[in-house]
């Protein structure tokens, strides 16, 4: 399959584009819910509005009522949320969430997808426990009780946690805290007896949670997929997670980049645009370099996964530490090439940075994907 | 089946039987690349087999039409042609300026004739070209050229000097750019061909860093060229030199180029490194590397479509050249003092320290990594003044 976009894609990409260019612009979305002081940290409106357009449901089924897309689909729209830096529970929900519950019971499908594609609930993910995501070792615990578990434990860096109608958990079933097997996913409903969440508004101004199971009761019928036999569902979300995170900061780069492209041909010193001085040309040009190495990787991670292919958790990792890269180098030059401006809350270029920094911690930052990619390689 | 998937299989059926085991080893120096011609030495039977029977199919030059010597095939054919070459790490059976070059330029400005017979040859490997830009007073700034032909009503006579030129004392023939206006810098410059068994035509060897010298001074002393053997426009010469050095980055930058870029994290640990400081730098590269292998073949899918942007090869020979001394950098460190020996047989007679030395070219061969990056800033990026 050829690394660009097919007709369809592409039409996608310009509904995507016009879209969250109009509606999830930074002035109407992320500075208006920032400077209301918004719990969510995202606008409820717009999220009925992803849902209007079918996107809630991007990777849902048709059978089960969604668009039947995949990743290359889904990265689309991410990278247009990364342009605008427009707050939402895409990634979370529509991603992450929809990825888990592709592997569920009839039962849960039926309580929880409904809501994801009217864009009435918002799902959140319970995985990282510590402050770097490591989720090779899960020390929350699911003991068998009653007709079903009783969960504790402490989770953080939770997404959206406050706002979410329910919370994908990974809990341990069996063995030791750093064995593979053992895991169980659960979907838990946020108002259950046990569970307490403190939000945390983080540097881009979205909100998380650190969250707290004191046994936390469940039914069975709780349980996404196989008891015990959770890894191989929590792999599939966390790499849905990780390339669509690579695909955000893919725009997030661009949208730092263009801005900062533009400015090199408005501001002037010494008599001349900025943007004639060769210092900030090659700089300009080594990174616009970088963003397109990234976007190619991004690509090539998603289309890999949605063929089922054994290289995509290689790409995967090659993706989200790419991008990371990339969209690190775009805002540091973005704000140093704006010069003090860049340094002010009221210019845009600074949020960019702001938000490259939470995503590049999501779901795993750069050095965690290159020693992945080292393992992977067998080093 | 479709048909993409039917092509495949009879590729994959000839290959298996018409490529010669020994053609199915990792290149290790120049002795092991055919570079074709009227003087070239094959290694050995397995060499030369390989290229008849290539060429005799077209597979030489596969998505050139047949009428030039090509298999005609499609973007898409191509790309399966190249994935199954890299399947069983197949030796490229040809590899000549002729044909990452000049015969891009060729299928572009040549006239049918031009096409015919010189696109034919390239095919066949029975002419090795050399390429004649540089020289001693014109580098970066290639247009300042002043090799001089003087016209003479059928021909031209051509006087001066290049320098950096590649194989010249090996190639049969030469693309060489050639001033016929000295009044108009970038209209006055035309693209000739001519024998480098003209008479007048001298060259002399440079050696480099690495110890091999396969680049050369090359003289012109009143050298005749005919008429006939200008491609494009007389004047309009730099049209055809940049679209032949959109050609030659793309080569340059390794895009598809089976093994070159790949990782090398897994090669060197193998060796038992325990150093975890190169470990991360490793794994950074090998991040950089995939990321990069993708980016060739996004590159080359879109080329071939026409979505890249026209400058893209200049983005590609960046990118590529710059990972590929890294590379380089990494292979010696990983080496330790092994990766020093320059004579001894245990190092194949120094082969890593001389390919690493060989790897600095690559950033200033076809234009500069400094160039490359001008030229991304003017005609990607548009800034001013750039
Ligand atoms: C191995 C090898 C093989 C070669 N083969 C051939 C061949 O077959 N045929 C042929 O014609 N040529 C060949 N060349 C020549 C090559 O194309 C030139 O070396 C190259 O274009 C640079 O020119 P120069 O060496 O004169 O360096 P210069 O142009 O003098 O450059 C010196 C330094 O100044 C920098 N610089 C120059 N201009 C600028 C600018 N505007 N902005 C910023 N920095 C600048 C350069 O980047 C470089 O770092 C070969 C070179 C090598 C190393």
């Amino acid at each position: 399959m050829p690394l660009y976009h097919t007709e369809d894609q592409a039409m996608l990409a310009d509904t995507a584009r016009q879209f969250m260019a109009d509606e999830g612009a930074i002035a109407r979305q992320l500075r208006h819910f920032r400077d209301i002081g918004c719990k969510d940290g995202f606008g409820h409106t717009l999220w009925k509005q992803f849902a209007e357009l079918g996107l809630t449901g991007i990777l849902v089924s048709e059978g089960d009522g969604g668009l039947g897309m995949g990743h290359v689909e889904a990265g689309i729209v991410l990278e247009e949320i990364g342009r605008n830096l427009t707050p939402s529970p895409f990634l979370t929900s529509a991603v992450m969430a929809a990825s888990a519950l592709a592997d569920a019971s009839a039962e849960l499908k039926g309580r929880y997808l409904p809501g994801l594609l009217s864009g009435d609930s918002v799902f959140a993910l319970a995985i990282d426990e510590g402050k770097k995501h490591r989720p090779e070792r899960i020390a929350t615990r699911a003991v068998r009780s009653g007709n079903g578990f009783s969960l504790s434990g402490a989770k953080d860096f939770v997404v959206h946690g406050s706002s979410a109608d329910m919370l994908v958990v990974a809990a341990r079933t069996a063995g030791a805290d750093d064995d593979a097997e053992g895991i169980t996913l659960f979907a838990v409903p946020r108002d259950v007896a046990g569970l307490s969440q403190d939000a945390v508004r983080l540097v881009d101004s979205s909100m998380a949670t650190h969250l707290r199971l004191d046994n936390v009761q469940l039914d069975a019928d709780a349980v996404i997929g196989e008891v015990d036999g959770g890894r191989e569902v929590l792999d599939r979300v966390l790499s849905a997670g990780r390339v669509g995170a690579a695909a955000e900061s893919v725009g997030v780069a661009q949208g730092s980049f263009d801005m900062t492209t533009t400015y090199l041909k408005q501001r002037k010193q010494f008599g001349k645009l900025i943007g004639e001085f060769q210092a900030l040309q090659h700089r300009a040009a080594h990174l616009y370099s970088e963003i397109e190495i990234a976007r190619a990787a991004t690509i090539k991670a998603q289309q890999l996964l949605d063929a089922g292919s054994d290289k995509a958790d290689l790409m995967v990792s090659v993706a989200k530490a790419k991008a990371g890269k990339a969209a690190s180098l775009a805002v540091k030059e973005g704000v140093q090439m704006h010069g003090g401006i860049g340094m002010t809350d009221e210019y845009d270029i600074g949020l960019y940075m702001k938000r490259d920094r939470a995503l590049a911690e999501f779901m795993g930052d750069m050095f965690y994907h290159a020693d992945r990619v080292a393992k992977l390689s067998g080093y | 089946m479709s048909e993409l998937e039917a092509f495949r299989q009879e590729i994959r059926a000839w290959l298996e039987e018409n490529c010669p085991p020994e053609m199915r080893q990792p290149v290790h120096d120049e002795d092991d690349i055919c570079w074709g011609g009227r003087h070239f030495q094959f290694k050995n039977e397995a060499q030369k087999l390989w290229l008849t029977r290539c060429a005799a199919k077209g597979y030489t030059v596969p998505d050139w039409p047949q009428a030039y010597g090509g298999a005609g095939m499609s973007p898409a054919q191509a790309k399966v042609w190249r994935e199954e070459m890299n399947r069983i790490a197949a030796r490229p059976p040809l590899s000549s300026f002729g044909i990452w070059m000049l015969g891009p330029a060729l299928l572009k400005f040549g006239t049918e004739e031009q096409k015919v017979h010189y696109l034919g040859q390239i095919a066949r490997g029975e002419i090795r070209w050399c390429q004649g830009y540089s020289e001693p007073g014109s580098g970066s700034d290639l247009v300042s050229l002043q090799t001089f032909g003087e016209d003479k009503g059928d021909h031209w006579v051509v006087n001066g000097s290049k320098i950096w030129t590649s194989y010249a004392n090996k190639a049969d023939w030469i693309f060489c750019l050639v001033r016929t206006d000295k009044a108009n810098k970038y209209q006055g410059i035309s693209f000739l061909l001519f024998d480098m068994e003209s008479e007048g035509v001298s060259t002399k060897p440079i050696l480099l860093i690495s110890g091999y010298s396969p680049f050369c001074e090359t003289f012109f002393d009143n050298v005749k060229v005919p008429k006939a053997q200008i491609v494009g426009e007389l004047n309009r010469g730099w049209d055809v030199a940049k679209y032949l050095l959109g050609h030659e980055r793309e080569m340059i930058s390794g895009a598809g180029g089976g093994d070159r870029l790949t990782t090398i994290g897994a090669v060197l640990n193998r060796a038992g490194l325990e150093d975890p400081l190169l470990r991360a730098e490793l794994a950074m590269f090998d991040v950089d590397a995939l990321a990069y292998g993708a980016m060739g073949e996004k590159f080359l899918d879109e080329i071939k479509v026409g979505k890249a942007h026209p400058a893209q090869p200049n983005m590609m020979k960046y990118a590529g050249t710059e990972l590929n001394k890294r590379r380089y950098e990494l292979l010696m460190a990983g080496g330790g003092s092994a990766s020093l020996e320059w004579e001894s047989e245990a190092s194949d007679g120094g082969s890593r320290a001389r390919g690493w030395l060989r790897t600095k070219a690559n950033s200033i061969e076809g234009g500069t990594s400094e160039v490359m990056l001008n030229v991304i800033s003017k005609r990607i990026l548009d800034l001013p003044g750039a």
